[in-house]
């Protein structure tokens, strides 16, 4: 994995939000490689920065919010690149798809049209040509009776059709990257499985590569190779998926592990992270994560913990990752 | 035996329908077309022993908001019965109404919506304490004092105003203004969905706490799974309006009864990669309630449907090994 050449590079990633309060470090000091045909899963409480790391790369933000850093696309630094050849790698080889179907579609314009917007501007189908292919990408998605359901409004889709069309309208570019910010929140769990499986097949058959942002570890562990763990804007751990389940290697990923309900020892206290995730105006000195963290010292409030690679491929940003309990076979 | 549960019985819900009549259009009115309306709830019934935690679970629009709602009497059912420790709960009004309210409580879903953004936690609860004459004004700051600590919240956290709170003290409160009242059952509708992840596991292990101390009994509405199976003692499936399956919990996971309940424990993703599950577990979205289907509800997603599931309603009954749940491809024990 590690010798192919990255699809997306993020270098010492920093993205600030100007505030009342001050500014807001929102991401701070991210870095990590996506390879061809890969599901990097984003996990996250509120405010770890995650949706923003993913927007972030499409340069969703203007001043005078910054984005710092390095964001290389196929060797090229979408950062430096102009406006003009920006729009040829967002949107047509970099593709987002949102949490909230309803207002990320257009709710006067019909789905058709707005499968065709896309088909227009980057792949330059128009007539028939357009429609023809508007329709393989609903039928690709699943969504029965394509050719009628081009004429069909948001509004009369349901939530999980809904999401079905926004894949079709962000497959429309034929993307090599689909960036999915929690594409599944608002879903029942039955619907969050067949859209899930269905991003997968979709990864299989158009060779895409996938940053799947989610708060749900069940997500990340039926759908990712592997794992960013972010907390207070860091990137804390990074590990490929059966790794990261199996022997988290960060204080604040066991924490999570623990918090967590399994099955068999119903109705007896859970093991909760102590306090509450913490405001990122004002992050205490050394690690974000040490007032919550069980196995906190002296060394961790001093200074903040570098990435350190424990084996292959598994980085941690935790000094006391040597410790932490091991989860056996995955099952624990 | 899940069937039975063991006396002596807080709530007996019998026959509970409640639909909510659509808004027409003025074209509509002048074709003088029929109104509409959206059955959340279709003849449901269900036993809840006093001391218990039952848990609902299903997915949006399958009626178990609406169900927590009519129990507390913030909806009023169309027909059918509820009966709490004997009393029949619609019949209830002045006096008694008010007693009522105040032995079952409900914790709701947004703890930002829930609260009063203009008054401090003390007001909530004194509010409570007030309106209910739970203690004399003199004694009411010493058991707003008491309540504060009871759900781990410092004792000046009275003074200050709801948007000061995190989610998850948020839902504190929301659970302190409940036990204001000494109830005997609370109905937490989607206690912790809206807190992460790290904080859920507090106010999990609250509630568990409270429960056993206080010897209250709880109905946890929910959509997640795992957090349901933790602390429920018996579960209940609803699908479009019905119950579909009730079974002790343990009994429920391990060897689900009900082609839906199947389903929807297959599609909850669990936390082991390895377990992964290659095929989707249901096909087909979930009905608009607006067109309930004939017979069965869920025989147009059902993988093992057979003729008569569009034809009949399968009744919520006990089959020949005990369990209780309303599928056709089981014949009901007629007794």
């Amino acid at each position: 994995m590690t010798s192919a050449e990255p699809l997306l590079s993020i270098r010492n990633l920093n993205t600030t939000f100007h505030t009342n309060r001050g500014p807001l470090h929102a991401v701070r000091n991210v870095n990590f490689d996506l390879q061809p045909g890969e599901v990097l899963g984003i996990v996250g409480e509120s405010g770890s920065g995650k949706s923003v790391t993913l927007r972030s790369i499409l340069r969703l933000f203007q001043p005078p919010t910054q984005v710092r850093g390095e964001i290389f696309w196929k060797g090229e630094d979408v950062l430096k690149a102009s406006r003009r050849r920006m729009l040829q790698v967002t949107g047509a080889e970099i593709s987002m798809i949102f949490q909230e179907p309803m207002t990320a579609l257009n709710p006067v314009l019909t789905v058709g049209s707005q499968i065709l917007e896309s088909l227009n501007a980057h792949e330059g189908l128009r007539g028939a040509a357009a429609v023809t292919r508007a329709t393989e990408l609903l039928e690709l998605v699943g969504i029965p009776s394509p050719r009628e359901r081009l004429a069909a409004y948001p509004h009369e889709f349901s939530g999980g059709m809904r999401q079905r069309a926004m894949i079709a309208i962000a497959l429309a570019s034929s993307p090599q990257l689909l960036l999915a910010d929690e594409p599944t929140t608002a879903l029942d769990v039955t619907i969050q499985d067949q859209i899930l499986k269905l991003i997968l097949s979709l990864r299989e058959k158009l060779n895409m590569s996938v940053i799947l942002v989610t708060h749900d570890l069940g997500v990340i562990a039926q759908t990712c190779d592997r794992v960013a763990v972010m907390y207070a804007g860091k990137l804390v751990e990074l590990a490929p998926v059966r790794n990261l389940f199996t022997e988290p290697k960060h204080a604040y990923t066991v924490g999570l592990r623990l918090s967590l309900p399994e099955g068999g020892d119903s109705r007896q206290p859970l093991q909760p992270i102590p306090g509450s995730p913490p405001d990122v105006t004002n992050l205490p000195r050394g690690c974000a994560f040490a007032p919550r963290c069980a196995y906190v010292t002296d060394a961790c409030r001093e200074a903040e913990p570098e990435l350190v690679q424990t084996s292959e491929g598994h980085l941690t940003a935790c000094i006391h990752h040597a410790k932490l309990p091991v989860f056996g076979d995955g099952k624990a | 035996m899940t069937a039975q549960i063991t006396p002596p019985l807080a709530f007996e819900i019998d026959g509970l329908v409640k639909t909510f009549p659509v808004a027409i259009t003025m074209l509509q009115r002048v074709r003088r077309e029929p109104k509409r309306a959206v059955k959340a709830l279709n003849g449901v019934s269900l036993q809840v022993a006093q001391g218990e935690t039952l848990g609902i679970v299903g997915e949006s629009g399958c009626g178990k908001s609406t169900l927590a709602r009519c129990l507390v009497r913030l909806h009023e059912p169309d027909s059918g019965h509820i009966r709490y420790r004997g009393d029949d709960v619609l019949d209830l009004s002045g006096e008694g109404l008010r007693t009522y309210h105040r032995k079952v409580q409900m914790v709701f879903q947004d703890p930002y919506a829930s609260l009063n953004p203009r008054m401090s936690v003390g007001q909530v609860l004194r509010e409570a304490l007030l309106v209910h004459n739970m203690r004399p004004r003199d004694k009411v700051a010493e058991r707003v004092a008491e309540l504060l600590d009871l759900v781990g919240l410092p004792v000046d956290a009275a003074e200050r105003m709801p948007h000061e709170f995190s989610g998850g003290q948020r839902q504190r409160i929301g659970i302190a203004r409940a036990l204001a009242l000494e109830p005997e059952t609370l109905v937490a509708d989607e206690l912790v969905s809206a807190l992460d992840v790290s904080v859920q596991a507090q106010v999990i292990n609250l509630l568990l706490e409270l429960q056993s101390r206080l010897n209250l009994t709880v109905l946890f509405v929910a959509h997640d799974l795992r957090l349901v199976r933790h602390i429920s003692h018996r579960v209940a499936v609803m699908y479009l309006g019905s119950v579909v399956e009730v079974a002790e919990t343990e009994e429920l996971f391990r060897d689900p009864r009900h082609p839906y309940t199947k389903a929807l424990l297959s599609a909850a993703p669990t936390i082991d990669p390895d377990q992964k599950t290659e095929t989707t577990a249901l096909t087909g979205e979930l009905p608009s309630p607006l067109h309930v289907p004939s017979g069965c509800p869920f025989h147009p997603r059902c993988p093992v449907a057979i003729e008569r599931c569009s034809r009949d309603v399968p009744l919520l009954l006990p089959r020949a090994d005990g369990r209780l749940h309303a599928c056709h491809l089981e014949e009901p024990v007629v007794s």
